[in-house]
């Protein structure tokens, strides 16, 4: 079972040198126990594009698809055999990155 | 034949439940199975009398109507998808003699911290206490649509979510069970002190369920401290129940109730679990001195035999444990007899910025006020009181004691 664990910010700047370094511990973590799928941090939402091909021409807007102070810093996919490890491991996330985060199951 | 079939449906419906839901590891099948097997027990057993063992004739029953269901919905063309995954579970047989019984799997499940408190409780009372959906609905005064919304998002999110159907690890459990705790108290709570104004002030249904669900957990933990002490407050809480509401629907506080008229047994019972904890020398939680301090009023015959300053020592190891504003709220009400209203009044006043918004806040000041002799600002505070309590017989309550004041 894989789950998403996005990491959630509503201020500028990307993550300190300790934030980083307490990140690697538990992306290390993650690889030892077998729960590592993939992750990444995001540039700012400012930098991004969003693209509609539903119709005629694809259509390009600047900037994100939804406005809002809250934005997606970054992500984990991780596998974990159910929600409660899932929780416990998305704890440890969001105290070694020092954000909010949210966990959504992979269909 | 109504009393087998409503003692077969306290005893065994959560049992149904729970063996069905590991069984084919859908809630959903499980609880409608579980209420199809209810049904045919109303008719079957009016004609055939009821079965000497009326648990194995309702499992059976639901086993099968769920094996129908499942049949049903593959003529169908819905295929019950990895029907063995949607529930996870990875745990070993259980021994012989270990906690066997599945209803605590199920009872961590519908009180898992990943589901909101409203759909914690709506799930825990449709699952394991078998209460009707328009049952539940009443019971919190929302529409029968928006509770059945509620928990069939909930089963949703269970299933896709993964969330797991077992009973946690013993690191995870005193935090587990704690969760498990706060949705009954939650119940017996609102059973207790009702809102709404068209509603009655004392919903005996709900008291009454949240007590059998808290000695199911009792039956199923015995060893737990805090589950002892929860049963043990709500029985000494339930055992006033009758002497708390005037005949004319107004509110007795502890200090005017007829002790005459409190539940003995009740009292004794919860007595009993409260002396046990006491025997087990283990640091208590919250819910175990709570019901220390029950005990502490339900011994004295005459209020003013009420022993205080054991209150006062109760609630200040209460502080350590909760610093919360509403318990320094009710410390302060037990020193007013031990220091004075003005002692009391002071400590009251200090908690303003948090309790602003608490009827009892207001309550409290104006009750202590009025023994100081203050009467215009005790009559503020009664007005700021009764505009925001909505128990109806707290609101007569008040307004007797405002207009008193002359």
């Amino acid at each position: 079972m894989q789950y998403l664990v996005s990491v959630i910010f509503d201020k500028a700047g990307l993550a300190t040198p300790d934030e980083d370094a307490a990140i690697d511990v538990f992306n290390d973590r993650l690889m030892a126990e077998g729960h590592w799928v993939f992750a990444g941090g995001l540039a700012a939402p400012s930098s991004a594009t969003v693209i509609d091909n539903r119709g005629e021409e694809a259509l390009f807007t600047d900037g994100p698809f939804l406005e809002s102070k809250e934005y997606l810093a970054g992500f984990w996919i991780i596998e974990a055999a159910d929600l409660d490890v899932a929780l416990k491991l998305a704890a440890e996330g969001s105290k070694a990155c020092n954000r909010k985060v949210e966990v959504r199951p992979f269909l | 034949m109504r009393e087998a079939i409503t003692l077969a449906h306290h005893e065994e419906w959560a049992r149904v439940v729970a063996s069905l839901t590991r069984r084919f590891s859908d809630l959903d099948i499980a609880e409608e199975a579980a209420a199809e097997a209810f049904a045919t027990a109303v008719e079957r057993w009016q004609a055939d009398g009821v079965p000497p063992n009326p648990g194995a004739w309702l499992t059976t029953t639901a086993n099968r109507k769920a094996i129908d269901r499942i049949r049903r919905e593959d003529k169908r063309g819905h295929k019950q998808k990895e029907a063995q995954l949607l529930l996870y579970d990875d745990d070993p047989p259980e021994p012989p003699g270990a906690i066997d019984d599945e209803r605590l799997r199920l009872i961590f499940t519908c009180c898992h911290p990943a589901l909101a408190m409203e759909t914690r409780v709506a799930l825990t009372l449709r699952m394991i206490a078998g209460l009707t959906m328009p049952e539940i609905a009443r019971a919190f005064l929302v529409q029968e649509t928006t509770m059945e919304k509620r928990i069939t998002r909930a089963k949703a999110k269970i299933k896709a979510a993964r969330i797991p159907y077992r009973v946690p690890s013993a690191e995870d459990l005193p935090a587990r069970v704690s969760g498990v705790l706060a949705v009954l108290y939650l119940v017996f709570n609102e059973g207790y002190l009702a809102t709404g104004p068209d509603t009655d002030p004392v919903r005996h249904d709900l008291t009454a369920e949240a007590i059998r669900l808290t000695r199911l957990i009792r039956a199923l933990m015995p060893q737990d401290g805090e589950v002892a002490g929860l049963l043990a407050l709500m029985l000494l809480t339930e055992a006033r129940r009758t002497a708390r509401v005037s005949a004319s629907g107004e509110l007795v506080t502890l200090d005017e109730q007829d002790r005459g008229s409190w539940d003995a047994a009740l009292i004794a019972e919860g007595h009993r679990l409260v002396r046990e904890r006491l025997a087990a020398g283990v640091a208590p939680g919250r819910y175990q001195i709570l019901a220390a301090i029950s005990a502490v009023h339900t011994s004295a015959r005459d209020v003013r035999d009420t022993d205080w300053p054991q209150v006062v020592a109760l609630y200040d190891q209460l502080v350590r444990l909760d610093p919360s504003p509403i318990i320094a709220l009710n410390r302060a009400i037990a020193v007013a007899e031990l220091d004075g209203p003005e002692v009391a009044l002071a400590a009251v006043d200090r908690l303003e910025g948090k309790l602003a918004g608490y009827h009892a806040y207001h309550a409290t000041r104006a009750d202590l006020l009025r023994r100081l002799g203050r009467g215009v600002q005790s009559r503020a505070a009664y007005d700021k009181a009764i505009e925001i309590a909505g128990n109806t017989a707290e609101t007569a309550y008040l307004t007797r004691r405002r207009d008193e004041l002359g």
